[in-house]
């Protein structure tokens, strides 16, 4: 059956991996109609992926630089699309995105554009230069680029904050769907989240986090999908809803007015919202919506196109038009699950609020919608609350509170789907988590061991030395975030934004500029990186301790502070400062040429 | 033979820019000025959907797709066209 090697094999295996995980889903089904409990179920569904993801990270082990680092620059475009999305959608995306939009409303979408239209940039001004160029590392190119030691330490400070930032966030995801799914306390949960993203990553580096990214990419867009498709047949809003929902959206526009939302609520509950946005119409003040709207997006934009352990995933592909066909390719994985996030957040929202429907809590006495079961369970874990702030006994929109991860992570039950779908919704949650912390970790690992450690402190280190420093920092590196994470600082999708606000504000005009601009030097992309990043971190201290934001410009948007600064700064001072040599001209020029072989060597 | 002919380079890489420019305006009518028209054009309906409302949840998305396979198809045929396919 298998002829050749694993590479001309790979659609087979996925694809009999993806027929073995739709058999498990069948088998998880007859197991509940047997009468095995819930929680059984959700512990099987979570044990049995990781389990997988374990051994494919087993299987993809290696002793060698460049399957450590560039997974043997092997990885064909469609496969390397899979692994670059499910690096992408994290924990955030997967739980928290339609949360987002249901309490958003349109103010929030920036969101969802940001986060698909920062591919352009990716293909347009970075994937196939930096795959051209051949580095390992995105401080690799910095250094090489630019020269010195000095560059690529600032490119390795900017990319350790903004993707620790971010790998906290999945950690503390991880943790809080294991804790859910395994029955066990959060803190427990988030080393074990630890342990199963360490048993994919270390033993095989970047090429064991590719295979076992295509095979969480699968997981994560049957959980996202199913329960969406699912729910929407059994609730009569049509076989595909994504391109029917335009009714529905309209139709809450008109409830919003009857049900009164855009009422403040008389009482708040820690960590728990209730609905007062509008679902589409921007809101009174139509200037400042749209301007919040654009700076978002922007952040969003040139933040995917700065952060690290997205480039990264392009130095794997065999070519520099592969590269190019693979971004293509991650957009369109990407957009399976972003063009269905907004289509749950709007029909679970016309669910809980049209009164036509059996399925509506709004407006209903309050002693009976606390009679439901969704209701009870998700109140037991404060994921939910209801309470008759002007004592009248029925459900106001503005008494009932909850989490934004409500809104994917309940869809099941509230439609009255079996609990073998929540069970499934836990799965993806977990390995979209599980995907982008691996992603994160490797980055900074790899950041640290290739420029910090073997580039600069000991470049005479062998190879059996690199790796082993390499795996050394991935467990301490993890281990941090994981001690950070337990923390609990702030709310998933917070920190998420800061880490596209810090890797836009230093990173993202030294990488385009040292493409597109040959003038660019060694002193202008430190100015840039280093004014770009202290403006923007600056600015995000200040209104963290109490600042008023100027224009609106909070902490998911100040990388709109640190990126004109960054620009400005490597202008200027490359301006003032000497032009590059001839040899560092050259090498722009043969950067911008497809073919031929790479700037650095391989097993540089 | 690419790298000895600095003339066909600079045609290559003339190109190159003028289809990437080509492709950022296009992405920045959709990822922002549409977007900041949202209320306007939301007085237009697009199969069912207020088309301000329609092109962020969707149409935006859409064209980044095709845009990006657009681009690479393009950007084949310069690289072919100069000897720099692989």
């Amino acid at each position: 059956m298998f002829k050749g090697d694993f590479i001309d094999n790979l659609p087979k295996i996925y694809g009999l991996y993806t027929g073995g995980f739709l058999v498990f889903i069948a088998i998880m089904a007859v197991l509940e109609q047997l009468g095995v409990d819930a929680e059984t179920i959700g512990i099987l569904f979570v044990a049995f992926t990781i389990c997988i993801y374990a051994a494919i990270g087993w299987i993809s082990r290696t002793t060698q630089v460049d399957a450590y680092y560039l997974a043997g620059r092997q990885v064909p475009p469609v496969f390397n699309g899979m692994a670059t999305a499910a690096d992408w959608m994290s924990g955030a995306s997967f739980v928290a995105l339609a949360g987002g939009i249901y309490f958003g409303g349109h103010g929030y979408l920036g969101f969802v554009v940001g986060w698909t239209g920062g591919y352009v940039l990716v293909n347009s001004l970075m994937a196939p230069y930096l795959r051209k160029f051949g580095c390992y590392t995105v401080p690799d190119f910095i250094g090489t680029r630019y020269g010195g030691n000095l560059a690529r330490f600032c490119a390795v400070v900017i990319l350790a904050v903004a993707s620790f930032t971010y790998v906290t966030a999945q950690i503390n995801a991880t943790g809080t769907i294991a804790a859910r799914a395994l029955n066990i306390p959060f803190e427990l949960g988030v080393w074990f989240g630890l342990l199963g993203i360490l048993i994919c990553s270390m033993l095989g580096g970047m090429r064991a986090v590719t295979w076992t990214q295509v095979a969480q990419y699968i997981v994560l867009i049957i959980a996202y999908l199913v329960p969406v498709i699912w729910m929407s047949n059994v609730q009569g809003f049509g076989l595909i809803p994504h391109f029917s929902y335009g009714d529905a959206v309209q139709r809450i526009a008109e409830l919003e007015a009857t049900l009164g939302v855009g009422t403040a609520p008389t009482e708040t509950f820690a960590g728990l919202k209730a609905l007062v946005a509008p679902h589409n119409a921007p809101g009174e003040d139509a200037g400042m919506e749209s301007w919040k709207f654009f700076t978002l997006a922007l952040c969003m934009m040139a933040g995917t196109a700065s952060l690290p352990h997205i480039l990264m995933r392009y130095f794997t592909t065999p070519s520099v038009r592969d590269a190019r066909q693979s971004v293509a390719w991650s957009l369109l994985f990407i957009f399976l699950l972003y063009f269905t996030a907004p289509a749950l957040a709007t029909l679970t929202k016309l669910q809980l609020l049209d009164p036509e429907l059996p399925t509506a809590i709004i407006g209903k006495a309050i002693d009976d919608v606390m009679a439901l079961d969704w209701i009870q369970k998700w109140s037991e874990v404060d994921f939910l609350k209801i309470s008759d702030s002007n004592g009248d006994g029925i459900l106001q929109i503005n008494e009932f509170f909850m989490r934004s991860g409500i809104v994917v992570l309940a869809t099941p039950e509230i439609a009255g789907l079996p609990y073998v779908v929540s069970g499934l919704v836990a799965a993806g949650g977990m390995a979209a988590a599980m995907s982008t912390a691996d992603g994160l970790l490797l980055a900074i690992a790899n950041a640290i061991s290739h420029d910090l450690y073997y580039k600069i402190v000991d470049p005479t280190a062998d190879t059996k030395r690199r790796l082993i420093v390499a795996r050394l920092l991935l467990i301490i590196i993890g281990a941090a975030g994981a001690a950070v994470a337990s923390l609990q600082l702030t709310g998933i999708l917070g920190a998420v934004a800061w880490a596209f606000c810090f890797a836009c504000s230093g990173l993202f005009f030294p990488l385009v500029l040292g493409v597109w601009w040959k003038r660019a030097n060694r002193q202008g992309a430190v100015a840039g990186m280093v004014f770009g990043f202290a403006a923007g971190a600056g600015y995000l201290y200040a209104i963290q301790n109490g600042m008023e934001p100027w224009y609106g410009l909070d902490g998911l948007r100040f990388g709109i502070i640190g990126m004109p600064v960054s620009l400005v700064a490597m202008v200027v001072v490359s301006y003032m400062t000497p032009a590059p040599d001839e040899e560092t001209q050259a090498m722009v020029d043969e950067v911008r040429k497809p073919s031929g072989r790479t700037i650095l060597a391989a097993n540089h | 033979m690419p790298g000895l002919n600095p003339e066909a380079d600079a045609a290559h890489w003339r190109k190159t820019r003028n289809l990437t420019l080509f492709v950022l305006a296009i992405w920045a009518v959709f990822a922002f000025v549409v977007h900041i028209f949202a209320g306007t054009l939301n007085e237009y309906t697009f199969i069912g959907f207020p088309l301000g409302y329609y092109l962020a949840v969707q149409g935006s998305l859409i064209i980044f797709v095709v845009l990006i396979f657009f681009q690479n198809a393009r950007q084949d045929a310069i690289d072919e066209e100069f000897g720099m396919d692989e």
